[in-house]
């Protein structure tokens, strides 16, 4: 019961978020939305007892991301007419299309009760250990993906500064 | 859960809660008081005795006072701010022990009362996403001013808290791994219950070859994690925004920065996230670094409410040794250059914590496993 009172009120604050990030007219507003929606899935985490993912979720995404999100609104100037021109033709139809197939694909799911409404039920006393359990798995079974994606982002970042910093044949630059 | 349960539960948060807003006018009074003796004053000393009571009618005053929405201020966020600003502080200290656990037995069954908001299992990460959630507030406020330095003091604010959370986690982690080898307890653990527990006792369990000395020592993080210690305090500081680093509202260049525009309560808000900020941040650095709640009760001397009540003591005790510290270094040192102020994160501070990190895990790993390749 009170899963399904969390569920509805949670699940209205991440909707309500992710429709003001799309109608908000104040690029800082869409932000505040899209923080409202990264927060409730935050909940939605806490509730399926991930209590790690839930704490990276707004570690990460609402603490780092979402800020630069506001760093970079800010710098750019937040009181700057928006360009609203859409280069892309037919962009409007071919959304309103894709959304439609996906509410009818939810709805057909929905009510031809694929989707069903487990209660979490947990024997005993409630598990206090998912971030033992997550990292007892990430460093035997997942170990090589995990260092992997280490790597991948290293290089990504590495490559990042030196695409911004690197023009061939120019002189270097010193502080 | 029966009744007693939930009614135990209640008693932690509110207690908890109680607590923070006791000692935060005590500890705006503190800082003016020790500013004041060290810049040659005599500071607040008309309210109560040595002005104590200061701060309540400062609390008063603002409480009562007319606000002021600037013309162009946005309406929703500018109301929004200052709340932004209090629940993440207040949230933060939730997760920091207090106390040691109070066992006692009603009707034959025996009870726990942690003194503490409530035990997470990732309290170190919520502590990191709270105090990442705060800086929200001051850009947030910074821009619904409609105005030009609280502008500029918003944008100083986000860069400055990307910058020196970073360092802030890394000092963390280095003491998470180290906590993992406290043995008895088994493994390592967010948990800032389970840190303070693998504190607990002398340092003469860690290296019993020196036990004439070390068994006078406490086996406390700040011994072999001195370094990460350092780089704590230092991004603590940076990130409650405090001087030397407090360009967010540098008051000669930016007026007072993101909360010019604020008055009454809604800055009475501001100020008491503030405080309680520093607060939780000295409390936290206690609970990592200090033992947090550990130290002699004279269980067998002291009647037993007293050594019940003597770990909050020592948790506030070695609280207070920080929060001294941050007025300390607000009286003595001033304020860096913003180019100064990125340098020392990105360039000092976080290679310092990743080059801290490496060398606990190595030290750690060799004393475990052995040295490789042997």
């Amino acid at each position: 019961m009170v899963e399904l009172v969390i569920f509805v009120l949670v699940g209205s604050a991440a909707i309500g978020g992710a429709l003001s990030v799309v109608f908000a007219k104040n690029p800082v507003y869409a932000a505040m939305g899209l923080l409202g929606t990264l927060f409730s899935l935050g909940v939605f985490y806490v509730v399926n007892l991930g209590h790690l993912i839930a704490a990276v979720q707004v570690i990460v995404y609402a603490g780092a991301v979402l800020t630069l999100f506001l760093f970079v609104i800010m710098m750019i100037g937040v009181d700057r007419v928006e360009d609203t021109s859409e280069p892309l033709r037919f962009q409007r139809q071919l959304v309103i299309g894709l959304a439609a197939i996906m509410v009818v694909t939810v709805g057909a799911l929905v009510f031809g009760g694929e989707f069903a409404w487990v209660p979490l039920s947990v024997a005993g006393p409630i598990p206090n250990g998912t971030v033992e359990n997550i990292a007892g798995i990430m460093f035997t079974d997942w170990l090589l993906p995990f260092e992997v994606t280490a790597l991948l982002l290293t290089i990504g970042a590495a490559g990042a500064i030196a695409l911004a910093y690197y023009a061939p044949g120019a002189p270097e630059e010193s502080e | 859960m029966d009744l007693i349960d939930f009614g135990l539960i209640v008693l932690r948060v509110v207690a908890t809660f109680a607590l923070l807003l006791v000692v935060t006018p005590l500890n705006i009074w503190a800082e003016r008081k020790l500013l004041a003796d060290m810049q040659n004053r005599v500071g607040p000393d008309r309210a109560g005795p040595w002005g104590i009571l200061q701060s309540f009618a400062d609390a008063f005053k603002l409480f009562f006072k007319e606000q002021v929405m600037p013309t162009k201020a946005e309406k929703a966020a500018f109301m929004l701010a200052p709340v932004f600003a209090v629940v993440p502080a207040f949230l933060l200290f939730m997760v920091v022990p207090w106390g040691k656990p109070i066992t006692f037995t009603v009707d034959g069954v025996e009870r726990v009362l942690p003194l503490q908001g409530t035990d997470l299992n990732v309290g170190v990460l919520f502590v990191l996403a709270m105090s990442s959630m705060a800086v929200y507030a001051v850009v947030l406020a910074g821009w619904s001013s409609g105005s030009k330095y609280p502008l500029l003091g918003g944008v100083r604010a986000t860069a400055q808290a990307i910058s020196y959370e970073a360092a802030l986690g890394l000092s963390i982690v280095a003491v998470v791994l180290y906590s993992s080898t406290a043995g008895d307890s088994g493994g390592g653990t967010l948990s800032l219950a389970g840190i303070v527990e693998r504190q607990a006792g002398s340092l003469e369990t860690v290296l019993p070859q020196f036990g004439a000395i070390t068994q006078f020592i406490p086996r406390w993080n700040l011994i072999p994690q001195f370094v990460a210690f350092v780089i704590f305090v230092l991004a603590a500081i940076a990130e409650t925004n405090r001087a030397p680093f407090d360009l967010v509202e540098a008051e000669q260049e930016l007026v007072g920065g993101f909360h010019t525009e604020y008055s009454g309560s809604k800055f009475l808000l501001f100020f008491l996230a503030e405080y309680v900020n520093i607060f939780s941040m000295s409390a936290l650095a206690a609970t990592l670094f200090l033992g947090g709640w550990n130290g002699p009760t004279f269980d067998s001397i002291l009647p037993g409410f007293i050594s019940a009540a003597l770990p909050t003591m020592w948790l506030l005790l070695k609280t207070y040794v920080i929060v001294f510290l941050f007025i300390w270094v607000r009286a003595t040192l001033p304020r860096m250059r913003y180019d100064q102020l990125m340098t020392l994160g990105w360039k000092r501070l976080i290679p310092g914590a990743l080059a801290w990190l490496i060398v606990s895990a190595l030290v750690i790993g060799i004393r475990r496993f052995g040295l490789p390749f042997v």
